[in-house]
C-alpha cells in the first residue's frame, strides 16, 4: 500500500522519528560520534519505513534495522524494549506488530551472532595468552634448567622432609655419585663427624620455617670414598601462602682451600719436632674448657718433665736429645692419647696431658701413672739405650674453682714439688701448699708485719743420744701462724724470706728467742741442759753482721756459747777464701759449735769439711727413708743392705774427721737400733719426737731419763 | 619480593579481570562468567556505571578526534583494554588515515585480543607492558620507534591511572613518560574520582579491592597534579561529559554524576 501520506500521518511519523533518534542517542550517550549516530538513525528509520509500507509484508528491512543497531553496538536489552514499544505505538501501521517482531528478531539474531563471535574471540585470546605465557614460562624454565645443569657450583633441591628431589651435574661430580644414588639419600644422612656445631640446628630451623637461609663450611663423604669440603648455602623456598616447601642447597668445593688451611693450622698449632699439639694449641684447648662449663665439670692436668734431660742433651748432643724427645712424645701419644686426652709439648722437655673432662683425681693420677709407666722402658736412640724418668705434677679440679692461668701455675708448682721430693714420681696438687706458693708475694709483703705482730713462734725437736737415749739437743724450728693459711713450716716460707732478705731480721729473731729459751733452761736445769741447735740460712751465713749479732745475742741472753750449735748447709760456704768462712771461724773461736745440715743432698765436697771448723754433721733424712725402698740390681733385691752400707760409710767418714754424726728422719726402733749399732751418735726423727712446744721440752728435760723409749746403758 | 607468577594474570577465567569487566559495562561479550558476575554486582550497587563508562569512552573518542584534527598521527594508548567499539586507530584514521597507534596493556588476554583484531595492520602494534615500570615500557621497540621521530605523540592514560596505587607513585610515572615525549606532544587522561559521588566511591573501591587490581579514586587536585609540566587545553580538568561536547545537550543536567575527571594537556 502506497497511499499518499496524510498531514496527520506525517506528524505521527515525525513524532516517531524524533523519539527514535532520542532513544538511540541516549542509548549510547556521547560514546559514538554524533555524525555516525545520525547516519544510523536515518538508515534505521528508512528501513523501518520500508517495512511498514511494503505490501505484502516483508520482514527483511525491519530485521535489517535490528541487525544494524547491534552492529552499531546497541546491545542493551533496555534499548530493544523501548524500540519495540515505539514501533508498536506507530500510529500509521497495521503492520506495526509484525514490524516490531521482525525488528526484534533481526536484533536478536544479530546479537547472538555478535555474542558468539566475541566469545570466540575472547576465548581465542585467552587461549593465546595462556599459551604465550606457558611458552615464556617454558623458555625461562629451560633457561633455568640449563643454568642449573651447567653451573659450576653444586646445586641440590630437596623438600622440607629432607628428600632430595634434584641435583645438578656439578653436585653429582662433587659427591662422586650417580643421580639415583643421590635420590636415595636423605639430607639428614649427610652428617659428618667434623660438622661445625650448629649446622644441623640451623638446618632444622630452616626446614621448619624459622630461618630463610644459612651458610656453613661443611664436609661430606664422597661415595667413592674420601671427603669433600664445601662452602654450603641453603635457602628455603616457600609457596604463595608462605608455607615452607623446598630447600635449595648450593655447594662450592673448597677442599683444596680447606686442606691448605688445615695444613697451616696444623703448623701453627703443632710442634714440628714431635708433631704434638704445641703450647698455643694446648692453651686454646685449656681455655675452651672454661668457656661455658657444665655445672660440676672437672678437668685434669698432668705436667710432665723429664728428669735429667739437660744432662743427656749436654753429654750426648742436641740431635740425640731431639730424637729422645720425639720418641718420648710418641710413647706419650700412643699411650695417653687413646684414652681421649690431649698430649702437648710446651717446650724443651716439658709435656702436658690435658683431661678435658675428668671424674675425679683418681683418673688424673691413673694418667700420671700411665705416663710414668710408658717411660719406664729405656729408649733406643741410634744404638744407645737411654733410660729417662719423668716427674709428674697432677692437678685435678672443678672447672669452676680456678682459671686456666692459675691451673697451669698450680700444675707447674706441683711438678716442682714432685721433682723436689725425688724424681721419677707423681705428686698430687695440694691446695694449701699451692696457696702458699701462690701467695709468696703476699707473704713477702706480710712478713715484716708478721714479725711485729708476733705471728712467728718456735717449736723445738729433740735430738737424742743413740747411746743412752738422753736428750742431747733440740733444734729450733720457726713457724708462722698465718692468718689465712694456718701454721706454715719453714720450708714453706724460708725461701721467700731468703729471697726478700727478710731472713736477716727473722733469723736474728729466731736466734734471740732460741738462745733466750736455752739460757732459761740452762739456768733451771744446769749441766743436763740440751744444746740449742739453730739454723743459719745461706744469706745469714754471708751477712757481715753475723758474728756481732751472735755475740750480742749470747751476751743479751746470758747463754754460754757452748750451749749453741749453728746448723749450716753445704752451700752456705763456697770455698776456703770465702768471707763466710772467716765468719765461721770467728764463731767457733767464740765457743759456738757448727754442724753441717742436710748432708748428702747438695754438692758434697768432702774436702771442704776438712777446712770448715765444724764439729758435727747431720745425715739428710732422705738417706734413712730411702734405705727401705732403694732397688738394687747387684744385691738380688736387697737394696736395703746397700743403703745401710752407704749410711755406715758416712758415719765412719765423719768419725774419721772427728765429727759428731746425727741421723735425721729416724722413724722406727729398728732404724734407731741399726744406727746405734753402726756407731752413729745422735738421732732425730718422729721416733724421738716431733717438733713441739717449749713447755713439752721443759717437761722432758725435767723427767730426765724418765722417757720410756730411752735405753739405759 | 615479587612471587613468580606461575599462572599469568588475566588468563585465569575464574577471577574477574578489569579489561573484561569494563567490556561488560560497555555491553560487549568479551568476558567470562566471573567478569559478568562482578559487573552485575557493581551495577546493582551503582546503576549509572554503564553510562559512566560510555561517557569515558565518549571522552576518549572526542580527545582523539580533537588531536587528530590538529594533525596528530601518533598515538600511544596505555591501558588500552578490549576496545569493543571506537578503538583509537579507528577514530583517528577517520581523520588521519595514516595514523599510527601503539596499544599497551598489562593484561595478556587484552593484548592477545587486540593482536587478533590488528593482525596485518602495519601501522598498529600491541605490546604487553606494565605502566608502573615506565622506563621498561618506553624501552619497548614499538614504543621507542613511535617516539623516535620526534613528532608529537598523543599519550593516552584513559581510565587506567586509578589502578596505580599512591605508593606506586602515579605522578612519578607520568613524569617519566612526559620526559620521553617529544615537544608538542599531548597527554590524554581520565581518572575515576569520588568528587561527584562521594557516597558511591567507598563501596565501589571495596569491590575492586577484592580483585588483583584495586581501584584508587582521586580528587580533582590530585588529577590536576598529574598534568604537571603540561599545558591544559580548554576546558581543563572537568567531568567526563563536559570535555568539549559536540552537542551541548549531551552534557546532561548532572555531569558530576559521571564521576570521572578528564583532561588533555600539551607539552610546549
Ligand atoms: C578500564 S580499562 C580502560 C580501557 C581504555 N583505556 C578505556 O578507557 O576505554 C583499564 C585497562 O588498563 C589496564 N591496566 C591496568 N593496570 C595497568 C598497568 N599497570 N599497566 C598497563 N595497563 C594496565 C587494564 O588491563 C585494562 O585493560
Amino acid at each position: 500500500m502506497s497511499a499518499a501520506p496524510t498531514a496527520g500521518h506525517a506528524a505521527a511519523q515525525a513524532g516517531f522519528e524524533e523519539a527514535w533518534a532520542r532513544l538511540l542517542r541516549e542509548g549510547h550517550g556521547a560514546a559514538v560520534h554524533p555524525g555516525t549516530l545520525g547516519r544510523v538513525v536515518s538508515r534505521t528509520i528508512e528501513l523501518l519505513g520500508r517495512a511498514r509500507d511494503a505490501e505484502p509484508f516483508d520482514p527483511a528491512p525491519a530485521e535489517q534495522a535490528g541487525a544494524l543497531l547491534v552492529e552499531a553496538h546497541f546491545t542493551d536489552a533496555a534499548v530493544l524494549a523501548r524500540a519495540v514499544e515505539l514501533l508498536l505505538g506507530h500510529p500509521a501501521g497495521e503492520h506495526a506488530p509484525k514490524v516490531a517482531g521482525a525488528f526484534a528478531s533481526g536484533w536478536t539474531v544479530a546479537l547472538r551472532d555478535r555474542t558468539l563471535r566475541e566469545q570466540e574471540a575472547i576465548r581465542l585470546a585467552a587461549d593465546l595468552a595462556r599459551k604465550g605465557a606457558e611458552k615464556a614460562l617454558y623458555a625461562s624454565e629451560a633457561r633455568f634448567r640449563a643454568v642449573f645443569e651447567s653451573a659450576a657450583i653444586g646445586i641440590g633441591i630437596g623438600d622440607v622432609n629432607g628428600n632430595i628431589l634434584a641435583v645438578n651435574r656439578a653436585l653429582q661430580e662433587m659427591f662422586g655419585a650417580r643421580p639415583q644414588d643421590m635420590r636415595d639419600l636423605r639430607v639428614p644422612e649427610l652428617v659428618h663427624p667434623e660438622d661445625t656445631p650448629g649446622v644441623w640446628e640451623a638446618y632444622d630451623d630452616l626446614v621448619n620455617g624459622r630461618r630463610e637461609h644459612f651458610q656453613f663450611d661443611k664436609p661430606y663423604y664422597r661415595r667413592a670414598g674420601g671427603v669433600i669440603w664445601t662452602h654450603l648455602t641453603v635457602s628455603l623456598i616457600r609457596d604463595e601462602e608462605g608455607v615452607p616447601r623446598y630447600q635449595v642447597a648450593m655447594l662450592e668445593d673448597i677442599t683444596d682451600r680447606h686442606r691448605l688451611q688445615e695444613r697451616l693450622r696444623f703448623q701453627a698449632t703443632h710442634d714440628p719436632l714431635t708433631g704434638l699439639p704445641n703450647r698455643a694449641e694446648f692453651f686454646e684447648r685449656l681455655e675452651r674448657i672454661f668457656d661455658s662449663p657444665e655445672p660440676g665439670a672437672r678437668f685434669g692436668l698432668c705436667s710432665v718433665d723429664l728428669d735429667g734431660f739437660k744432662a743427656i742433651n749436654d753429654s750426648l748432643g742436641h740431635e740425640t736429645g731431639d730424637q729422645l724427645l720425639a720418641a718420648v712424645a710418641e710413647r706419650l701419644a700412643s699411650t695417653v692419647a687413646p684414652l681421649g686426652h690431649l698430649v702437648a709439648r710446651l717446650g724443651g722437655d716439658e709435656f702436658v696431658v690435658l683431661l678435658e673432662s675428668c671424674l675425679g683425681h683418681q683418673e688424673s693420677v691413673a694418667v700420671a701413672k700411665t705416663v710414668l709407666d710408658a717411660l719406664s722402658q729405656p729408649f733406643l736412640i741410634g744404638d744407645q739405650k737411654l733410660a729417662v724418668r719423668a716427674s709428674v705434677g697432677v692437678l685435678e679440679r672443678p672447672v669452676a674453682a680456678t682459671t686456666p692461668g692459675a691451673a697451669m701455675r698450680a700444675a707447674d708448682l706441683t711438678l716442682y714439688r714432685a721433682k723436689k721430693e725425688g724424681r721419677g714420681r707423681w705428686t698430687l696438687f695440694d691446695p694449701k701448699r699451692n696457696a702458699v706458693a701462690v701467695s709468696r708475694y703476699a707473704m713477702s709483703v706480710r712478713m715484716p708485719m708478721a714479725l711485729d705482730r708476733g705471728e712467728f713462734f718456735i717449736d723445738y725437736q729433740p735430738l737424742c743420744s743413740l747411746r743412752d737415749g738422753s736428750l742431747a739437743a733440740v733444734e729450733a724450728l720457726v713457724r708462722w701462724r698465718h692468718p689465712e693459711l694456718g701454721v706454715l713450716g719453714p720450708d714453706e716460707f724460708v725461701a721467700t724470706a731468703e729471697e726478700t732478705g727478710l731472713i736477716i731480721p727473722l733469723g736474728r729473731w729466731v736466734l734471740e728467742q732460741a738462745c733466750d729459751q736455752a739460757a732459761r733452761w740452762a739456768r733451771r736445769f744446769g749441766p743436763g741442759t740440751p744444746k740449742m741447735n739453730v739454723n743459719l740460712a745461706v744469706r745469714q751465713a754471708r751477712n757481715a753482721a753475723l758474728v756481732s749479732d751472735v755475740d750480742r745475742v749470747l751476751r743479751g741472753t746470758g747463754l754460754d756459747p757452748s750451749g749453741l750449735q749453728l746448723e749450716i748447709t753445704e752451700s752456705a760456704v763456697l770455698g776456703p777464701r770465702d768471707h763466710a768462712l772467716q765468719a765461721m771461724h770467728a764463731l767457733v773461736d767464740m765457743g759456738v759449735s757448727l754442724t753441717v745440715d742436710d748432708f748428702g743432698t747438695g754438692w758434697s765436697n768432702l774436702a771442704y769439711l776438712r777446712d770448715l771448723p765444724v764439729s758435727g754433721l747431720k745425715i739428710a733424712g732422705s738417706f734413712i727413708s730411702d734405705v727401705h725402698d732403694r732397688p738394687s740390681p747387684h744385691d738380688g733385691g736387697d737394696g736395703e743392705l746397700l743403703g745401710w752400707r752407704i749410711v755406715s760409710g758416712l758415719v765412719s767418714l765423719a768419725h774419721t774427721l772427728g765429727l759428731t754424726v746425727t741421723a735425721e728422719g729416724v722413724e722406727t726402733a729398728a732404724d734407731a737400733e741399726r744406727l746405734r749399732a753402726m756407731g752413729c751418735d745422735w738421732a732425730q726423727g718422729w721416733y724421738y719426737g716431733r717438733p713441739t712446744r717449749p713447755e713439752e721440752i721443759t717437761r722432758r728435760i725435767a723427767e730426765g731419763l724418765g722417757d720410756p723409749r730411752v735405753r739405759r746403758a | 619480593m615479587k612471587r613468580p607468577r606461575w599462572i599469568p594474570e588475566g588468563t585465569d577465567q575464574e577471577t574477574p579481570n578489569v579489561a573484561r569487566v569494563y567490556d561488560c559495562y560497555l555491553g560487549g561479550s568479551h568476558n567470562f562468567a566471573a567478569d559478568r558476575e562482578m559487573a552485575r554486582k557493581a551495577v546493582e550497587l551503582w546503576p549509572e556505571l554503564p553510562k559512566i563508562m560510555r561517557a569515558n569512552r565518549g571522552f576518549l573518542r572526542r580527545a582523539v578526534q580533537y588531536l587528530a584534527e590538529r594533525g596528530f598521527t601518533r598515538f600511544l594508548d596505555i591501558g588500552s583494554g578490549i576496545p569493543t567499539f571506537g578503538a583509537v586507530h579507528e577514530v583517528a584514521r577517520r581523520i588521519q588515515p595514516d595514523a599510527r597507534v601503539v596499544y599497551v596493556d598489562i593484561d595478556p588476554v587484552a593484548v592477545a585480543h587486540s593482536r587478533l583484531i590488528l593482525e596485518g595492520d602495519e601501522r598498529a602494534a600491541v605490546i604487553e607492558a606494565d605502566m608502573r615500570e615506565p622506563r621498561a615500557l618506553l624501552a619497548d621497540p614499538a614504543v621507542a620507534d613511535l617516539l623516535a621521530a620526534g613528532e608529537p605523540v598523543a599519550v593516552l592514560l584513559v581510565a587506567v591511572l586509578h589502578f596505580v596505587r599512591d605508593e606506586e607513585d602515579p605522578v612519578g610515572i607520568v613524569r617519566v613518560l612526559r620526559d620521553a615525549m617529544p615537544p608538542g606532544s599531548a597527554l590524554v587522561l581520565s581518572h575515576a574520582s569520588f568528587e561527584g559521588r562521594p557516597d558511591q566511591a567507598g563501596p565501589h573501591q571495596d569491590l575492586y579491592a577484592r580483585t588483583p587490581t584495586p581501584l584508587t579514586m582521586r580528587s580533582r587536585e590530585d588529577v590536576v597534579r598529574l598534568f604537571d609540566g603540561f599545558e591544559l587545553i580548554e576546558p581543563g580538568v572537568v567531568y567526563l561529559p563536559e570535555w568539549r561536547p559536540e552537542r551541548p545537550e549531551s552534557v546532561g543536567p548532572h555531569p558530576e554524576r559521571m564521576t570521572g575527571l578528564a583532561g588533555v594537556g600539551r607539552l610546549s
